[in-house]
């Protein structure tokens, strides 16, 4: 079976403040540290944990990102994925999560994926269409929220989380899935992983090998339109105050202040 | 010229949403709102979505949206869309509508803004406002052709009534194809939890990263369960592990508007702050003086929660007692 999963390399979300650029209105990504993106993380163990369960399957790393997003990459491979597939051209930039998912699924249909893992959103972006978006251009079904998974024979059966508890769903298979974040235990590359990342394969493409037009995609194809960014109306400004031993008594007061208590 | 806004309203337990009729009143406040209903229930419900701002209800009766998710909807949905061309289409965030949203956006390329917290016409552009983070806010459009979709955010709006509204309702006559009935619901469980829930919650007690290990979580849920609330967590540490993803708040966890938001060693991300920006009052526990969960806080606490939870803890079951 043809595995794959779709990674993002994002602003390392536990040091980086994201900030928004004014002039171009985009996510601030140079100069600020990155790293494959933590959800991530997850769904790749839960495809690895897969590929490894039923067997005789490959699994492969799609992303769609500038040349750094390489790194992601390679954690990815160093984690256990078998190869990886990186789309990147200077006409991508702006995308918007459909021209992600339309340059995704152009990758994942000349690959015929049996399966495909998604985070359920990304940890920068947070959008969470581009899973469904994938779906839609191929024509298959998405199971999202899952926090299990398993396959027989033709067919996905998923525990999909739910405002109150959880249902199962089932789907024939191609079908794209998407992993809830903290639902699998987190691989960490090995030593070994790591050496021999550097030996699999890793393929880069541009947009004309899928056939897309620049103007589909990048902020050209962009369907929403930033038109201005504000400074929220700030909450009135709250005591901040260094503990000196008594932090617990003043926590308490104001809760006592406002009949919290 | 007045717009038309159509609401996809969902069913929960053989009832309308409240969050879709909280979508469907701020629908009414910008124009024409017309209400989709679709599954067993559509024809019981429909009438009564007036009430809530409905002008018209198109309702179609068919269990097969109960059992197969998404497909059936989408079909239904991109059909009503290319028929009759409103002017948006507007939705509640939930998981499922979430997946109906991101197919219609690929299937109709209409382009698609999630987590608005407010929205208005001026003339014919349409004006989506977007929190980013604790102290940004972007205003977008979606200046193409055709019926866009705006996702709005937990919450944003309260239940408005529109009393002795009678809507239209337009009982639709069309054959699911066999082809959307693919991913199928075996089984839905609803799991009980101990104390109140987040969403119930007025007092929430929620810890991050600066908990250090998950062993240390159990100081959070101790003064949450002194405090009579709930214990929530970000995202980082339900990433990390730590804690199953029903306790996860945040743009895509639970959206919480408690009285009292108590923020344990959570430096304040965007997507965090998205969940429990509407808290009444906020204290945040946080080594880090930097951590921009201080600019929301009313009372910010800079030291070590580990010290300082046990303490609290004990000083506010003394006080209790008292």
């Amino acid at each position: 079976m043809k595995i794959y999963v779709c990674i993002k390399q994002i602003p390392d979300p536990n040091t980086v403040v994201s900030k928004l650029d004014p002039a171009t209105r985009r996510l601030v990504r140079s100069g600020v540290s990155l790293v494959l993106d933590p959800g991530d993380e997850t769904t790749i163990s839960a495809a690895i944990k897969l590929r490894d369960t039923i067997g005789n399957s490959e699994l492969i790393a799609v992303s769609m990102g500038p040349s750094s997003a390489q790194e992601a990459m390679r954690r990815a491979l160093a984690m256990g994925v078998d190869s990886a597939i990186l789309v990147t051209d200077p006409a991508l930039a702006g995308s918007d999560a459909l021209g992600t998912a339309r340059v995704l699924a152009a990758v994942l249909k000349k690959e015929n994926a049996d399966l495909i893992f998604c985070s359920t959103e990304s940890t920068d972006g947070y959008t969470g269409m581009v899973p469904g978006g994938i779906a839609e251009f191929l024509g298959i079904p998405q199971l999202t929220f899952a926090r299990e998974i398993t396959v027989e024979g033709q067919r996905a059966v998923i525990k999909q989380v739910t405002q109150t508890g959880y249902r199962t769903v089932e789907s024939p298979l191609p079908a794209l899935v998407t992993i809830a974040s903290g639902s699998f235990e987190a691989i960490y590359p090995t030593m070994k992983g790591i050496m021999s990342a550097k030996k699999k394969p890793f393929t880069q493409l541009t947009l004309s090998d899928l056939g897309i037009e620049a103007a589909q995609v990048g902020e050209a194809g962009a369907r929403e339109q930033v038109m201005s960014i504000g400074k929220v109306e700030a909450r009135a400004a709250g005591q901040v105050l260094k503990d000196d031993g008594s932090a617990a008594q003043t926590i308490a007061d104001f809760l006592q202040r406002y009949q919290l208590l | 010229m007045s717009k038309t806004i159509w609401v996809l309203v969902e069913i929960e337990n053989s009832r309308p949403a409240r969050s879709s009729l909280e979508v469907l009143g701020k629908a009414a406040s910008l124009g024409r709102a017309e209400a989709i209903v679709l599954g067993s229930h559509a024809a019981e419900v429909a009438s009564g979505l007036g009430e809530f701002g409905a002008e018209k209800v198109y309702a179609h009766n068919d269990p097969a949206y109960d059992t197969y998710l998404t497909l059936p909807a989408v079909d239904t949905l991109s059909g009503l869309l290319k028929q009759h061309q409103p002017d948006l289409l507007l939705l509640a965030t939930t998981y499922d509508l979430r997946d109906i949203a991101a197919r219609l956006n690929a299937r109709n390329n209409t382009g698609l803004i999630t987590d608005a917290t407010d929205l208005r016409f001026e003339g014919d552009t349409l004006n989506v406002t977007v929190p980013w983070g604790g102290e940004i806010v972007v205003t977008a459009t979606l200046p193409k052709q055709g019926a866009g979709i705006v996702l709005t955010r937990p919450k944003a709006f309260g239940l408005e009534h529109y009393d002795g509204r009678t809507p239209e309702v337009e009982t639709l006559n069309i054959s699911l194809q066999a082809s959307s009935q693919v991913m199928k619901v075996l089984e839905s469980v609803e799991v009980e939890s101990e104390g109140p829930s987040l969403e119930d919650a007025s007092i929430i007690v929620s810890g991050g990263r600066g908990l250090g290990k998950a062993e240390n979580y159990h100081l959070v849920e101790e003064l949450a369960a002194a405090l009579g609330g709930a214990a929530g967590a970000t995202r980082a540490i339900v990433d990390a592990g730590w804690l199953p993803y029903s306790h996860q708040i945040g743009q895509t966890g639970k959206t919480v508007k408690p009285t009292l938001y108590v923020a344990v060693g959570i430096s304040g991300a965007i997507q965090h702050l998205a969940g429990m920006k509407g808290s009444k009052y906020i204290v945040a526990i946080n080594k880090d003086e930097h951590a921009p969960i201080f600019s929301v806080a009313d009372l910010g606490i800079i030291g070590d929660a580990l010290t300082i939870l046990p303490q609290l803890t004990q000083e506010v079951k003394k006080r209790k007692a008292q």
